[in-house]
């Protein structure tokens, strides 16, 4: 791999907080290694604006090696940028050439309001989980491990829905902000394993409910959300989430309070 | 110095925690809606102890710096938990794995708490399993296993190379049911900066909105610092970039001890550093030495292409040096003999700090085993390779794509390049056998801890302790404690030890944004990390040591007079952050060294120069370190003050480590 | 839960317009079918006898009622989630993208739907329109072949219809697989036969719509020999139940 060192320009969204307007700044960065992740270019940057005594680019980001799902950047009109299957951290400036312009921009959902700069608020995730993405299993409750076995490929099927990383690539990109990639693979994760049977249907109604209360959008079945996900997450888990909720509908299943 | 009391129940290794459990105090359920607990950190084990004790009916408040709890560091773990099931019926049982893991600390853990930590592991698996994590399955439906380094047995469970990420979304989704059923209150993007004490109690925190930059006060009846480890102190680490001390030594400073500091542990399979811009490091999952041949060419200053060194100038140098163990050493042997390898001129790389991890004739061997599954008689060579890697792809696919992205090669043609790279702290709080702090009501549960993996820790044991710390230690030892506080009241947040602490808070903050120096706090945590690295990293002297410790201190006097600091202090400022987190590692940087230059022997990944056999094999010398050393904080720029916990070892005998 | 929280939620609304949608693709199939009848060249005689099966039969017209309301519903429906939709992300994005993620007619859902609906009122307003108003009045259909003639003979329509037609062809590209997928039947063992059998289906049935004013178009221009309208010649039996079938 031939290493190479480039000059960019940047242009990067810069918002104080939540109550004030944003907008783009302008800025080079110099002598960008080809072997440097996107997020190191960005701390090159950081770097330069703490040096000039200016306030660096605030941006989510935490593990750098695409398993946390904390980073979050819509990079020249991509969630996460070019990369198939990969997070903004995993992301290496070999994909840029000398004198590229790079537009960097926060995740865009009224459901993830921008914090400060490109950070964003995703906590509504975490509150469709609190609607049902669990089995109710207290500790201690466990029977062993091994006295209920399962179809290996079931149990590989849960698990490919189970590798979503909450990232919320898929709704960035979602042209309706929708977010039932990220609920599907959920629902999918736990339909899929006898452990999650006995509250399949109240887990699908109350998890749709409130995605619906955070202001996600309808999923059109565009499929712009498998195309970004970082790790993969099928389209065939919407699938799943549809039959699930028409199986809860047209079998009464209750919803909680 | 004072002797500490480790508070092990009598009786047989194999009674005590069941001996405990029966006797220890509990707290009626009408009770425990009274009471209320505070949990710093939402991994492994802050979740599993969050929910838990929700579930148990406490009135749990839990804290993490990141935006979601799912977000806790223990999601990057890849390879796998270990468990005494003995599924595999190839001879594991509890015994076994306290011994391995007692052995492969290197005789520097307590027998009573690992005992109690193989005990519960196969209740965690059963916990896991019930919570829908999707662990690998063989096609009977059965739950498979693989084996780790410094091991015999297949007792690691996993879930692809993602076995962190699987089991902290089980307890983290535990947690959220906690959450929407109002047991749990959850503050994401918080940041715990500081212990409050009542009467010598911990009875809150104060804690940072990191939005907001607003510091709030909460009150609780027990303290539970479950926030990781300090790896980070050495700038490059697997850890993930938010990853600090901060928690946990503020909890020092309230006066817990500081258990055996310098234990850090190098993780063996790591893709070598590829120049100055580096901000982290990334882990190679050990399970990789599994199939993988590690060497390094025979010649020094080999320059030619992996492929062009035949196999007989190849050095397969951990076949060659143990030969029993061979590639699947304990993670401290395998970085130390990488790390010689190296600087006898042997490594490979641009850099020559790497050597080559191989799955060419693993490759190989699979393809000829899935030609002979499948009847396929005589095939060509070409044909078997292609078998294989379609086989090498579906055990490791995921990391071999993590390792072609970060470098632009490609895995399958030719041989990764790894290098050794911190990864974890053996270190911590010290704790007594329930968790507990020497400061009372103040616990540290998981990495956060010093108690269970000695001077070194082995594979598959991290998800091991901090589930069983939060989901199956704490809820009995917590309870314990408590039974005797239901009748503590709440403590107004206008106490003045609230009031104190706070302003105390305040003060710092405002000290980081007023010295308006020159330098930035990545430069001073880059300075900080090289001094770590080089002086207190794989291999460590007396002369490095002192070095290292005049230059932390010149570096942490020239932080407070120079740095840079910007933004305001109500604000989401991630600088600000930062430089909290640099200031407390400039502490605990000189603790280590302290502590490493204290230590006059080499265990695990404790390493001492002066301390090695003639072979460069690692030489305990028990008679005058069997000891856990438990550090006090001795105020600022004051000498910390030792307090030694002598190890009793009753039921194994300390033998010099062999893994040939 | 209440069935009407139930077609409320983002799924339930995706399920009414799958719903809606496939019923529409079936009537398609039929619609498809008695109009390429017209390409026999004998006068509009098959066509008109099944065109007047379908405009009489009792149970065609009450089917025909719940047509119009799944139309009308299918629009509505579709543009008020596109109006929502919109609505949810109040800043968008400076640089977007999409056509490397995803297919501009998947996205552009509402923009094809509108202008078939803008098209259907032109067909209905043509064809269906005037030959209900006669039904009614006059107790007897009009010749729709001959209307079909007449209408198709004008250039601009014939391109308003092959419009009409592409736009159709776009939006059963992806409302095809779309309404299977808000099923949930699109699994991974079904979801290359059905991609496989909505594009041969988006592709035909528009195709043969189109070709339909080009045939005419053709015919009354003298392109071929097209036989004229056989509609007065045939006796038109009032009664439903009287109809030869073939």
């Amino acid at each position: 791999m031939e290493h190479y060192h480039m000059n960019l320009t940047l242009k990067v969204w810069r918002q104080k907080n939540k109550n004030t307007a944003g907008r783009f700044e302008t800025y080079p960065v110099q002598n960008i290694s080809s072997e440097m992740s996107f997020l190191e270019m960005i701390d090159v940057l950081n770097e330069s604006l703490v040096d000039q005594g200016q306030e660096p680019v605030a941006f989510d980001h935490d593990c750098r090696e695409g398993i946390c799902g904390t980073c979050s950047m819509y990079i020249n009109g991509r969630a996460h940028g070019p990369w198939h299957h990969t997070t903004t951290c995993q992301l290496h400036m070999r994909e840029y050439k000398n004198g590229d312009t790079i537009v960097v921009e926060p995740w865009r959902a009224n459901s993830f309001p921008v914090l400060k700069d490109l950070v964003t608020d995703r906590s509504s995730f975490d509150r469709i989980v609190q609607a049902g993405g669990y089995v109710s299993v207290n500790t201690g409750n466990a029977v062993d491990a091994n006295a209920l076995p399962i179809e290996k490929a079931k149990a590989d099927e849960s698990f490919a829905a189970a590798a979503c990383i909450g990232c919320g690539a898929c709704v960035a990109a979602c042209p309706n902000t929708s977010a039932m990639l990220f609920m599907s693979a959920k629902v999918s994760h736990l339909a899929l394993l006898p452990q999650g049977a006995p509250e399949r249907k109240g887990r699908v109604l109350n998890m749709v409910a409130q995605h619906d209360h955070e202001g996600f959008g309808t999923c059109t079945n565009i499929g712009a959300c498998e195309a970004e996900c970082p790790k993969g997450i099928s389209l065939e888990n919407i699938a799943r989430l549809n039959r699930e909720y028409v199986a809860a509908t047209f079998a009464g299943g209750s919803q909680n309070a | 110095m004072s002797s500490l009391n480790n508070r092990i129940p009598e009786g047989p290794l194999e009674q005590k925690w069941t001996k405990y459990k029966s006797t220890c105090k509990l707290v009626n359920p009408a009770n425990k809606r009274k009471l209320e607990i505070i949990v710093v950190g939402t991994g492994l084990a802050g979740a599993s102890a969050a929910a838990t004790l929700g579930e148990l009916g406490y009135k749990v408040k839990a804290f993490c710096y990141q935006d979601s709890p799912r977000r806790a560091h223990s999601i990057a773990a890849q390879g796998g938990i270990n468990a005494a099931k003995n599924y595999q019926n190839d001879g594991d049982s509890t015994y076994r794995l306290f011994y391995d893991t007692i052995k492969g600390g290197d005789y520097r853990a307590r027998e009573g708490n690992v005992y109690r930590l193989a005990e519960v592991s196969a209740s965690i698996i059963d916990q896991c399993v019930a919570q829908g994590v999707p662990f690998a399955r063989e096609y009977g439906g059965l739950l498979s296993n693989r084996s780790f380094g410094g091991t015999q047995v297949q007792r690691t469970f996993y879930a692809a190379g993602q076995t962190g990420q699987q089991l902290l979304i089980g307890a983290y989704q535990a947690l959220e049911r906690q959450v929407a059923l109002g047991n749990v209150t959850m503050y994401a993007r918080h940041e715990m900066l500081e212990v409050v004490k009542v009467d010598g109690k911990a009875r809150g925190i104060i804690a940072r909105n990191s939005v907001t930059g607003e510091l709030e006060r909460h009150f609780g009846h027990a303290v539970l610092i479950c926030s990781g480890g300090y790896g980070n102190v050495f700038y490059l680490s697997t850890n993930a970039m938010g990853c600090n001390v901060t928690a946990a030594w503020k909890a020092h400073k309230a006066g817990a001890y500081f258990g055996n500091p310098c234990f850090t542990q190098i993780h063996p399979t790591c893709i070598p550093v590829s120049g100055d811009h580096q901000s982290k490091l990334t882990l190679m999952s050990e399970s990789l030495r599994n199939d993988g041949r590690i060497w390094v060419p025979k010649a020094q200053n080999d320059t030619r292409k992996p492929k062009d060194i035949p196999e007989e100038e190849r050095d397969y140098y951990l076949e060659r040096r143990y030969p029993a163990f061979g590639n699947l050493v304990p993670r401290d042997v395998a970085s130390r003999a990488a790390k010689e390898r190296c600087d006898a001129g042997y490594g490979v790389g641009a850099s020559k700090m790497a050597v080559y991890l191989d799955y060419a004739s693993a490759i190989e061997r699979y393809g000829a085993i899935e030609v002979s599954k499948r009847g396929m008689g005589n095939v060509d060579k070409a044909e078997i390779i292609r078998m294989g890697k379609e086989v090498v792809a579906e055990k490791y696919g995921n990391l071999f794509e993590m390792y072609e992205k970060i470098t632009g090669e490609n895995p399958y043609e030719t041989p990764m390049r790894i290098y050794p790279a911190v990864h974890y702290t053996m270190g911590g709080l010290w704790v007594d056998y329930e968790l507990m702090t020497t400061v009372p009501g103040l616990y540290a549960l998981g990495e956060a801890n010093f108690s269970d993996h000695g001077a070194n820790r082995l594979g598959a044991s991290a998800l091991m302790q901090g589930l069983a710390d939060g989901y199956f230690v704490v809820p009995y030892t917590l309870g314990n404690y408590l039974a005797d506080e239901i009748a503590t009241k709440p403590v107004s947040l206008d106490h003045p030890a609230f009031v104190e602490a706070h302003q105390h808070v305040e003060e710092r903050i405002n000290r980081f944004l007023n010295v308006k120096g020159k330098r930035s706090v990545e430069s001073f945590h880059k300075s900080l990390g090289k001094i770590m690295w080089e002086k207190c990293g794989m291999a460590r002297n007396e002369q490095g040591l002192q070095e290292a410790i005049r230059d932390i201190r010149a570096l942490r006097n020239e932080f407070w007079s120079n740095v840079f600091v910007p933004g305001e202090a109500a604000e989401l400022n991630p600088e600000l952050e930062k430089a909290g987190r640099v200031a407390d590692f400039l502490e605990l940087g000189e603790l280590m060294c302290i502590d490493a230059l204290n230590r006059n022997e080499s265990c695990g990944g404790h390493f001492r120069e002066e301390y090695q056999t003639e072979e460069g094999e690692a030489l305990r010398q028990d008679d005058l370190y069997t000891y856990v050393a438990a550090w006090q904080w001795g105020g600022e720029n004051a000498e910390p003050v030792l307090h030694k916990e002598e190890l009793n070892y009753e039921v194994v005998h300390l033998t010099a480590r062999s893994y040939k | 839960m209440k069935w009407s929280t139930a077609f409320n939620s983002a799924i339930g609304k995706k399920l009414i317009m799958g719903a809606t949608g496939l019923f529409l693709i079936v009537f398609l199939i039929v619609h498809c079918y008695i109009n390429a009848m017209v390409f026999y060249n004998d006068g509009g005689a098959t066509f008109n006898t099944l065109a007047h099966f379908m405009g009489t039969n009792i149970i065609i017209r009450t089917v025909e009622i719940g047509l119009m309301a799944f139309l009308i519903i299918h629009s509505w429906t579709g543009l008020s989630l596109w109006l929502k939709n919109k609505a949810r992300r109040k800043t968008g994005y400076a640089v977007n993208n999409r056509q490397q993620t995803s297919r501009w007619y998947s996205r552009s859902m509402a923009l094809l739907g509108t202008l078939i609906l803008l098209f259907l009122i032109l067909h209905l307003s043509a064809f269906w329109a005037p030959n209900r108003g006669h039904q009614l009045m006059e107790g007897e259909e009009i010749d729709l072949f001959q209307r079909m003639a007449d209408a198709f003979s004008n250039p601009i329509v014939v391109v308003i219809y092959v419009l009409g037609c592409i736009s159709l062809a776009w939006h059963l590209l992806h409302g095809f697989w779309s309404s299977f997928q808000t099923f949930g039947l699109s699994t991974h063992r079904y979801k290359g036969m059905i991609r496989g059998i909505g594009n041969v289906f988006s592709i035909f049935v528009p195709l043969v719509f189109a070709l339909m004013p080009l045939w005419f178009y053709g015919g009354s221009h003298g392109w071929f020999d097209m036989k004229p309208s056989v509609f007065h010649q045939q006796t038109i039996p009032v009664e439903a139940e009287s109809v030869p079938m073939h």
